[in-house]
């Protein structure tokens, strides 16, 4: 293994207040939580609208969605992505982290890790429609508000995360014996 | 009195404009934690790192407590915001889906944006994973019309639905964020003496 340096990452409740004034700022002005998994779907939708428009208008699910402002040229989450991606490059090149690589836990290839974030990945778009947003829309965005919603994702999302944590022990942890 | 956009008090262009600039800050804080680092986050299931849930706790605290000051002082409408119904039964399920999806891709939405902006190819094969994930779900909606309706419960706040006091309510929240940082921190602590000094480097804990 070759010498790499320390990870410096901030304060974790510095970090955490941070976040929290976010919320509130993007509540008080816009009146929009944080989210992802909502903006994901506006492009989505977007590229169903644009390719199929036919298809948009019949799909029950998209139709409501259709020319109003959830277009992604006019999503509010979209734009708020869009500054994520901005916002991670710029913390990644001043703490030097900028550069391609997987992360994995080492005894994972390269090749399980990649497949096993695509699977993983596809459940998050399923769930994430189905259980009406993610971590950031349905759980932390609904916790600011105080909304029962954002109580049972937290609860459901981690509950379960710890089941299958436990299940899929051997892709994180390499069980050795000593 | 806010929300300001939508009251229009605020040109849409403007609140597109603060949509993007939350958004660098929200990129740059994921980033800067952590969040970027899928062991770091997968951490969080197996306990040999506490950040994850030190930073996502402490978000929650700061946003319920920030809002419900805001709230009483009359400066915002929380009533006029995103505020979500609840649908108590696909919100259940969903996250049984999302909670497999954690662990197995290692990302959620959110961070996978950040990550896979930061140059993780797994990140990157992850967004393309929830690309087809939603498709998947919209081409098959049939299939989820009827559980995504079910449990409706309507906008239902918390306190209400428990019947107890809202600073009651913080005030619990905050004992239970606080054990679960000692806890979690204990939990680090337990693994950092076992584990190589490139993993604790990689981790930055």
């Amino acid at each position: 293994m070759n010498t790499q340096i320390k990870n410096k990452y901030i304060n974790p409740y510095v970090a955490g207040v941070i976040m929290g004034l976010l919320i509130i700022v993007a509540y008080y002005f816009s009146g929009e939580g944080l989210g992802a998994s909502g903006g994901y779907r506006d492009v989505a939708i977007g590229a169903i609208e644009t390719v199929a428009p036919t298809y948009a208008e019949n799909n029950v699910y998209v139709a409501p969605h259709v020319g109003n402002d959830h277009s992604p040229t006019h999503s509010w989450l979209v734009y708020e992505i869009l500054g994520a991606i901005f916002g991670a490059i710029i913390s990644a090149a001043l703490f030097g982290r900028l550069k391609f690589s997987i992360g994995k836990a080492p005894h994972i290839t390269n090749k399980k890790r990649l497949i096993l974030a695509l699977i993983g990945g596809a459940f998050w778009g399923i769930g994430s429609q189905l259980g009406r947003g993610c971590t950031s829309g349905l759980v932390l965005s609904g916790i600011a508000v105080n909304s029962l919603s954002g109580y049972i994702g937290l609860m459901s999302i981690f509950g379960f995360g710890f089941i299958f944590a436990f299940i899929f022990k051997k892709l994180w942890i390499k069980t050795v014996k000593k | 009195m806010g929300p300001l956009y939508p009251q229009e008090l605020l040109s849409s262009e403007y609140n597109l404009l603060i949509g993007f600039l939350i958004g660098i800050g929200f990129g740059f804080i994921l980033e800067a934690a952590g969040f970027t680092s899928t062991r770091k986050l997968a951490g969080v299931f197996y306990g040999y790192d506490a950040t994850v849930i030190k930073v996502f706790f402490t978000a929650a605290l700061t946003a319920l407590v920030g809002l419900f000051i805001l709230h009483f002082m009359g400066w915002i409408d929380i009533t006029a915001t995103f505020f979500p119904k609840t649908y108590w039964i696909p919100t259940l399920i969903g996250g049984a889906i999302m909670g497999a999806g954690f662990i197995i891709g290692g990302f959620c939405p959110g961070t996978s944006v950040a990550a896979a902006a930061t140059g993780k190819i797994d990140a990157m094969v992850f967004v393309v994973g929830v690309i087809i994930g939603i498709f998947g779900f919209i081409f098959t909606f049939d299939l989820w019309e009827g559980i995504r309706k079910a449990g409706n419960m309507g906008v239902v706040n918390v306190t209400e639905w428990l019947g107890i006091n809202e600073g009651v309510f913080i005030f619990i929240f905050i004992v239970i964020a606080a054990i679960t940082f000692v806890v979690f921190q204990r939990w680090q602590d337990y693994w950092k003496e076992k584990m190589s000094k490139e993993d604790i480097d990689e981790l930055g804990i």
